[in-house]
């Protein structure tokens, strides 16, 4: 039993893991925001919750695996939020995304960024 | 021992996530790098906390998550309408 919980927890720690390093590479070699929001949502949902899971699983039934619950809940639910947030002010900033998208578009009055968008102030 | 490894690849995705807010080109990748360190803190204190054998780190670690939500909103409300919309100076 305790040898079955050992493995579960450490499988469980090791996908996270896995899922932590994959998101942080992604986050380094991804071309634009809008790509790294992906790398960084892999590193918000499964990274944590699989780690957490793991945590929980090595900890038994006490109030320290309740706690824990709760951090996984709540970063379950709010990270999709924080890095919608960040896709919408980009986009609402005027960033433009990579790639062969950009179909000849009518030129938009963008409105005038401080936040480091090429091509503005 | 998977505790201490799972607590030096969160160091080493925080170095990798640091490079990011470095480099990052606009401030948006700023924000997004800030957001994925708070993640990576809030699962190396929980670590910490069952590598020394204290389990009690996670109450930190609740309220590092909560700051780090709020923070990120508030940061951007800054960038996207100027002000944090209290009375005083309102939105533009």
């Amino acid at each position: 039993m305790d040898m079955l919980i050992l493995t579960l927890s450490g499988l469980s720690i090791f996908i996270g893991v896995a899922a932590l390093l994959i998101g942080s590479i992604g986050l380094i070699r991804l071309p634009d925001v809008f790509c790294r929001i992906h790398a960084v949502g892999m590193i918000d949902t499964a990274g944590a919750s699989f780690i957490i899971l793991g945590m929980s699983i090595y900890e038994g039934f006490t109030l320290v695996t309740i706690k824990l619950l709760f951090i996984g809940i709540f970063l379950f639910f709010t990270s999709p939020i924080a890095t919608h947030a960040v896709a919408q002010v980009a986009h609402k900033m005027g960033v433009e995304p990579v790639g062969r998208n950009l179909i000849e578009r009518p030129a938009k009055k963008k409105p005038a960024s401080k936040c480091g968008v090429r091509g503005k102030a | 021992m998977m505790m201490i490894v799972a607590m030096i690849s969160c160091a080493v995705c925080l170095v990798m996530a640091l490079i990011r807010t470095a480099l990052g080109p606009t401030a948006f990748d700023r924000v997004l790098a800030v957001n994925a360190i708070g993640t990576l803190i809030i699962l190396g204190i929980s670590l910490h906390g069952f590598v020394m054998g204290r389990p009690e780190f996670v109450d930190i670690a609740l309220l590092y998550a909560i700051l780090n939500f709020i923070g990120t909103f508030a940061v951007l409300k800054i960038f996207s309408t100027g002000s944090l919309g209290d009375r005083q100076t309102g939105p533009k």
